[in-house]
């Protein structure tokens, strides 16, 4: 195919029905589940639910454009509420790492119930208190039991994004990963499938945040959590190398996870971002201001230049995402495009809604209007998959050929 | 269907160019921009690739291949060689390509020149030495005078190549932007060499036009005329495409110098200050690129890309001379000293902002 920038009709079709629900159903309850936090959105849910039951976004998108299917439709529902997105019942962050590092059979297993019944929720808890993007670090430990053939799993995990969801409901599953020796590394480092309902994890807090607040940010607490062995995602020997060199496909299957999740979050930053520019096209244009796109750059005021620049920047930020999305739907590698559109996209929005906010004055700052909610709901963008500064690091590792041993 | 990859075909052509940036282009840069002087072998070079030729119709001998995407590949690649070669290169488009669309039978039947054995520079002139240049409204005037028409204005920025025998000028007909092709020697038409910060190996002319008079079928296209919006969103991508070259060269030689120079004992691109700045710059450049690709598509569809054209000539330009600024910042010392490229990079860079339609996809 050339270069096309031509969107499939299913790509549109599926654009479509999503912006229908972020236009009459996540618009209307922005505001009342921001300020309630943490409260189970079902009108929402339900929706969602009704819409998407037995048919993942992959399965619609026709060939060689799913992923860039659901980035598209991943933006649309963050342009209507990227708080009130983390709480679609789907298998989230929880399906990424089993489909990435899972046999089929094991995702037929875990995903096959997000097709049947009532809304469940996936979740993946990588974060501890002392071990954010250093994953290496990790504390949480899992032990095999040979007797009867569990992992029993020890310790806490904080940011799960909708781990209670995901382990208050009947079919969830929360991906977590730990550590099966320390001595190890990051080659010690396994994922795990807790089903909802497997005594000793339970959610222990939910954080209050700046923004995303429809979102349950959990804290989970595993003690003697036990799984069967068949719950471990990829496989169980440990290779003591350095991983980058020896190809361990334990950890890398899980890193796996980010090249397919980075995409999404990208799509979710330039949804927000989205809202705040058309927001504030619209408001100017109700003032009778119409960006001109042809004024030549002495006749261009503040607010077009300013208005310009983060079009050019949102764009920017949309095109690194469906490039890397598009690389996954041709099965290309692309660790580094997709830590490219996240380092982007993520910043471009926390500057694009912090900008709206200062061009709408009064208006921006107000909770008459959504403005604030969404610079708030942007900087989670900059900041969880993996920091502005942890995908720095990755595409200079790539771009300088170093090793993660060289480029610490 | 959305895709970012170039065609078989296309990605031949970006070989091609690409290699004989490196071989051909690169290594006369600095001697080109320190004498002030276009290496002439090298035009000739590059007119036996066909680049220009090769999007011109077959009717008049070309390849009939104009595609905007494509015409930005080359740009790209042709900058990363040196911007004012590749603007050199490229000239002969500036008078070609907007005769090929929009010139009638007779303008068109001096095209033939352009894909014949030599190369033949091509000009147009539409900046005007004045802060406030504006392409869609020039202060230079045409104003109709019994059968033909009287110009009379200035512009600056005029590619002005030894050997071309006419330019293009952007004027204001009677209330609307046309283009009107001007000889070279026409009574009343002066030009002066110029003296730029960068692209000093382009030979670029500042001219007055003081009662040029011209006849009625030097107005490009008659009384159709010419489409000034999709003209200059042409030279947008083009000059967008560019900087990305430009902006892709200038990060080449920091990430290539920071892998090398050793900083207590270890490469400085084991720095994270270096090594952030370096994927910063990956990262704009990309971003840059596909904007100014999908400006390019745009034009290739028919449709009108003003406001893509400009969003991409924007962000490049911005992004070019970051990235130029903080390859100098890079290399430190040896980035403000001649012996580097990343100060003649940075010099470049910057004129993105001030140039339009030197170049044409």
């Amino acid at each position: 195919m050339p270069i096309s920038f031509d969107p499939n009709p299913a790509t549109i079709a599926g654009r479509e029905d999503m912006h229908e629900i972020a236009l009459n159903v996540m618009r209307p309850i922005s505001r009342k589940y921001d300020d309630l936090e943490h409260e189970m959105p079902w009108e929402y849910v339900n929706t969602m639910w009704d819409r998407t039951l037995g048919k993942t976004g992959k399965a619609d998108a026709g060939p060689g454009d799913g992923m860039v299917t659901v980035c598209v439709q991943t933006e649309e529902l963050c342009w209507g509420d990227a708080g009130l997105y983390l709480r679609t019942p789907s298998p989230l962050l929880g399906g990424s790492a089993v489909a990435a590092a899972g046999t089929p059979a094991q995702r037929e297993r875990f995903l096959a119930p997000f097709r049947q019944g009532r809304p469940k929720w996936g979740a993946m808890a990588i974060t501890e208190p002392q071990a954010g993007s250093d994953a290496a670090a990790i504390q949480t430990t899992a032990v095999f039991d040979e007797k009867t053939n569990e992992w029993v799993l020890n310790g806490t995990k904080i940011f799960c994004t909708a781990g209670q969801g995901a382990l208050d409901y009947e079919g969830g599953i929360v991906v977590v990963w730990a550590t099966v020796d320390k001595s190890a590394g990051r080659a010690g480092i396994k994922s795990f499938v807790v089903p909802a309902g497997t005594p000793g994890i339970k959610v222990v807090g939910l954080e209050k945040k700046l923004g995303i607040r429809a979102s349950d940010t959990a804290t989970l607490v595993l003690e003697n959590c036990r799984v069967p062995a068949d719950n471990l995602l990829g496989k169980a020997e440990v290779k003591k190398q350095d991983p980058a060199q020896a190809g361990d496909k334990g950890f890398k299957g899980a890193m796996a996870t980010f090249d397919a999740s980075r995409p999404i979050v990208a799509a979710m930053a330039v949804g927000v971002g989205r809202a705040a520019l058309d927001f504030v096209k619209e408001e100017l244009e109700r003032q009778g201001i119409v960006i001109r796109y042809d004024a030549p750059p002495r006749e261009q005021t503040a607010i077009e230049r300013d208005v310009i620049d983060m079009e050019a920047e949102l764009q920017a930020a949309r095109l690194l995402t469906w490039r890397a999305a598009k690389m996954l739907d041709r099965g290309q590698r692309n660790n580094l495009e997709a830590s490219m559109a996240k380092a982007k996209a993520g910043l471009a929005v926390t500057k694009i809604t912090q900008k709206a906010v200062e061009l709408l004055g009064p208006l921006g700052y107000s909770k008459k209007l959504l403005v604030e909610k969404w610079m708030r709901d942007a900087k989670i963008n900059d900041i969880y998959e993996g920091t502005q500064q942890i995908n720095q690091l990755i595409v200079a590792r790539r771009i300088l050929d170093y090793s993660s041993s060289v480029l610490r | 269907m959305i895709d970012f990859q170039p065609t078989d075909e296309q990605q031949l052509v970006i070989d091609t160019v690409r290699q004989f940036a490196q071989n051909e282009i690169r290594p006369l840069a600095r001697e080109c921009e320190e004498a002030g002087k276009l290496p002439e072998k090298v035009l000739s070079a590059a007119h036996e690739l066909g680049l220009v030729a090769n999007a011109l119709p077959e009717s008049v001998g070309g390849g009939g291949e104009r595609s905007a995407i494509t015409g930005a590949l080359v740009a790209e690649e042709l900058a990363w060689g040196d911007l004012a070669i590749a603007l050199a290169i490229l000239s002969p488009g500036l008078t070609a390509l907007p005769i090929a669309e929009w010139g009638d039978e007779a303008q068109k039947a001096g095209l033939k020149r352009f894909v014949g054995s030599g190369f033949v520079p091509g000009s147009l002139a539409i900046v005007e030495p004045r802060f406030d240049s504006d392409p869609f409204r020039p202060a230079t005037r045409a104003r109709r005078d019994g059968d033909g028409w009287v110009l009379d204005g200035s512009k600056c920025f005029v590619p002005w190549l030894d050997g071309g025998a006419e330019t293009l000028v952007v004027a204001d007909a009677e209330g609307t932007p046309q283009v009107f092709v001007v000889p070279r020697d026409a009574a009343g038409l002066r030009a002066e060499r110029e003296r730029n910060m960068g692209i000093s190996a382009l030979p670029t002319a500042e001219l007055q036009l003081s009662g040029v008079r011209v006849p009625e079928g030097a107005r490009l296209g008659g009384a159709k005329g010419v489409d000034l919006r999709r003209l200059v969103a042409q030279g947008r991508v083009a000059l967008a495409a560019m900087a990305v070259g430009v902006a892709r060269a200038a990060f080449e030689v920091a990430r290539d110098y920071a892998k090398e120079r050793q900083v207590f004992g270890v490469p400085v691109a084991t720095k994270q200050a270096i090594a952030f700045k370096l994927a910063d710059m990956a990262i704009e450049i990309d971003g840059a690129r596909l904007l100014t690709w999908e400006a390019a598509w745009k034009l290739d569809r028919g449709e009108d890309a003003t406001r893509e054209a400009l969003l991409a000539r924007r962000q490049a330009a911005r992004v070019a001379l970051e990235v130029a600024d903080g390859a100098v910042q890079v290399l430190g010392g040896h980035g403000y000293i001649r012996d580097y490229l990343p100060e003649l990079h940075l010099r470049n860079a910057r004129g993105f902002a001030c140039f339009e339609a030197m170049a044409l996809v």
